[in-house]
């Protein structure tokens, strides 16, 4: 137990007295709850329109107006040419064309209009996509006001549409949660294990290795502190969410923070592994950062694991971050539980113990 | 022969096809300086490593203060010490620190820790400096205090890799001293260097060429066997047939 106290000491120690770690602490999470949910935004907003009006009718300056007016375009310019238009779009500067054909009002009334073109950049296809989909919406609208107003009828509204769990489909309260995780995959995961390597660079190690002191003590000494500053940064990061974005758990906090306990450990062995396996802080910066990559891209956070093919699905059951996102997103914007969660929490208390298992095998004190 | 304390049979290290350590066989006796002389690459750090528990032996079998190299490095390390070729305590923690840490792994109690500590800190005039960060100090120091740390517990043997590498001959002089010290207290030490002036000091060298031990005996004994006038002049004598580069 003294050993332990000792060893505890002097990891606070160098902690404190580092040039670097503490301020990353703070402001690691701070940088990147507060900016990331602002910029990093799957939304689509001002694509860039150049609209073509050949028709000069009441219906295309209803239509003009309706895109003026909205957040989701901004209007570059309207012309009779085409060729203008596209200009606009070999320049950048508008995604979206939309011409509206001669007569088109005409057509309009006497029930076989012409048909409206819309041409849209698809080099981003998320933009694109969505830029389309807004556009045939707003110019259906703004018809649909057109039509009632000339010639009021009752018009059936078939859909009612309920956006559950994040009424406002905000989707800063779809990255919020997925900060926190990458947050804690590299404070927890990574920091103990590059402070691992770097006692293999400065060679303190082999003071270490030549002493009696057990692997599992010496590795427990380095991994409490981050456990802790885990939880810190997690409690940060929950608290800004909260002040910042409105957002808190619709479950209880106590299902937050046993799945990050578990998660934590997880981490935490996964990064002890890989420094107990590489020999120089490179090496270990270059695994760590494949990790990170499949982490981010694989395990959910970001892009919706049932869209991805079968064979990558099955390997994101590999992925620790996998479990705790789902049980982030439920327990934050579902309020799951416990009861409704079990097979996650079961698989991170499995891969804690695996990690940390895995971990304790591959220090070596003798070479 | 209990006052044997590191007794190695044809202890060998190989790494792939190179042989670091060639069946080396030799005994040292209990309160022993034991000088670990060899040109640089001769595979004295090495065969060190394995005799503190660091490093698998390839073959062969010895045993340091009763315990075996193979199999019981663990408790092997509970009875020696170790100072290291390169400065191996922390920068970045103070003198005092620095042996608390130590004191700590090695089991000591509070109040002996204290006791040791201010024994310490007279012994090496470093009163003043005891919240001084180790990195901050001169290389000398540095190296006295290493000392200190290795010996802090009462190791039945002490492990010295290059101790005097690079420091000043005042400071040389006075680790010797606390080397002597150490000696007449009951500890042994095992020492590599590469002053010859320094293997005088020694109640017995061994002199490794190639992976292999090649003389053995008390400084006078290998100056009279070789016809030589110093340690020095053994020494090259014997580098001489030495084929491995550094």
């Amino acid at each position: 137990m003294r050993t332990l106290r000792v060893l505890l000491e002097k990891e606070f120690r160098q902690f404190v007295r580092n040039a670097f770690l503490p301020k990353m602490v703070i402001m690691f999470p701070l940088l990147v709850m507060l900016v990331i949910p602002w910029v990093a935004t799957m939304d689509v907003r001002h694509v860039g329109v150049s609209i073509v009006d050949n028709d000069h009718s009441e219906a295309s300056r209803r239509i003009i107006e309706k895109i003026r007016s909205s957040d989701y375009f901004s209007l570059k310019g309207v012309t009779e040419s085409y060729e203008a238009a596209y200009a606009t779009l070999e320049t950048g500067d508008a995604d979206v064309i939309l011409t509206i054909p001669q007569d088109f009002e005409l057509g309009l009334g006497s029930g076989s209009p012409k048909r409206i073109g819309v041409d849209v950049n698809g080099t981003n296809s998320l933009k694109g996509g969505l830029g389309s989909q807004y556009m045939t919406q707003i110019v259906q609208q703004a018809l649909t006001e057109l039509r009632q107003e000339q010639a009021p009828v009752v018009t059936a509204d078939f859909f009612a549409v309920q956006n559950r769990y994040n009424p406002t489909l905000n989707y800063q309260h779809f990255m919020v949660p997925a900060l926190m995780i990458i947050l804690l995959v590299l404070i927890c995961g990574f920091l103990p294990g590059i402070n691992l390597v770097s006692e293999k660079e400065f060679g303190t190690i082999e003071q270490i290795n030549v002493t009696p002191v057990s692997r599992f003590l010496f590795t427990l000494a380095k991994l409490i502190p981050y456990w802790i500053i885990g939880f810190v940064v997690l409690t940060i990061s929950m608290l800004l969410a909260w002040w910042v974005y409105g957002l808190t758990p619709a479950g209880s906090i106590g299902s937050v923070y046993l799945a990050a306990l578990f998660f934590i450990f997880t981490m935490s062995g996964l990064g002890i592994i890989i420094a107990n396996r590489s020999s120089t802080m490179q090496q270990t910066m270059f695994v760590m950062f494949f990790f990170i990559m499949i982490f981010v891209l694989m395990s959910g956070l970001l892009t919706p694991i049932e869209s991805m093919p079968a064979w990558a699905r099955a390997i994101t059951y590999l992925l620790p971050p996998r479990y705790f996102v789902e049980v982030m997103r439920s327990v934050y914007l579902k309020g799951a539980s416990l009861v409704e969660l079990w097979p996650q929490y079961l698989a991170l208390v499995g891969y804690a113990g695996l990690f940390n298992a895995v971990a304790a095998l591959t220090y070596k004190k003798q070479s | 022969m209990n006052d044997i304390i590191i007794s190695v049979k044809d202890l060998c290290k190989c790494f792939g096809n190179f042989t670091a350590v060639d069946h080396i066989t030799f005994e040292v006796r209990r309160g022993e300086i034991f000088g670990f002389l060899g040109a640089n690459g001769a595979g004295k750090t090495t065969a060190m490593r394995m005799l503190c528990g660091l490093s698998y032996p390839t073959s062969g079998s010895g045993t340091v203060a009763g315990f075996d190299v193979m199999t019981q490095g663990e408790q092997i390390k509970r009875h020696i010490g170790y100072m290291s070729q390169r400065f191996s305590l922390y920068d970045d923690l103070t003198v005092r620190e620095n042996i608390r840490l130590y004191a700590g792994i090695y089991g000591l109690s509070r109040y002996e820790t204290m006791r040791r500590t201010v024994t310490v800190l007279n012994r090496l005039r470093f009163r003043s400096e005891a919240d001084t960060l180790v990195g901050s100090l001169p290389l000398g120091w540095k190296q006295k205090l290493a000392f200190s740390v290795a010996t802090l517990h009462r190791p039945e043997v002490v492990f010295l890799d290059e101790p005097t590498g690079g420091v000043d001959p005042v400071t040389r002089r006075q680790f010797w001293e606390m080397i002597y010290e150490s000696a007449s207290g009951g500890t042994t030490v095992f020492v590599t260097t590469h002053y010859m002036d320094e293997a005088e000091y020694c109640s017995r060298v061994s002199i490794m060429v190639d992976g292999k031990i090649e003389a053995l005996g008390a400084p006078a004994e290998l100056k009279n066997r070789y016809g030589a006038e110093s340690m020095d002049e053994v020494f090259r004598i014997l580098a001489r047939g030495a084929k491995r580069r550094e």
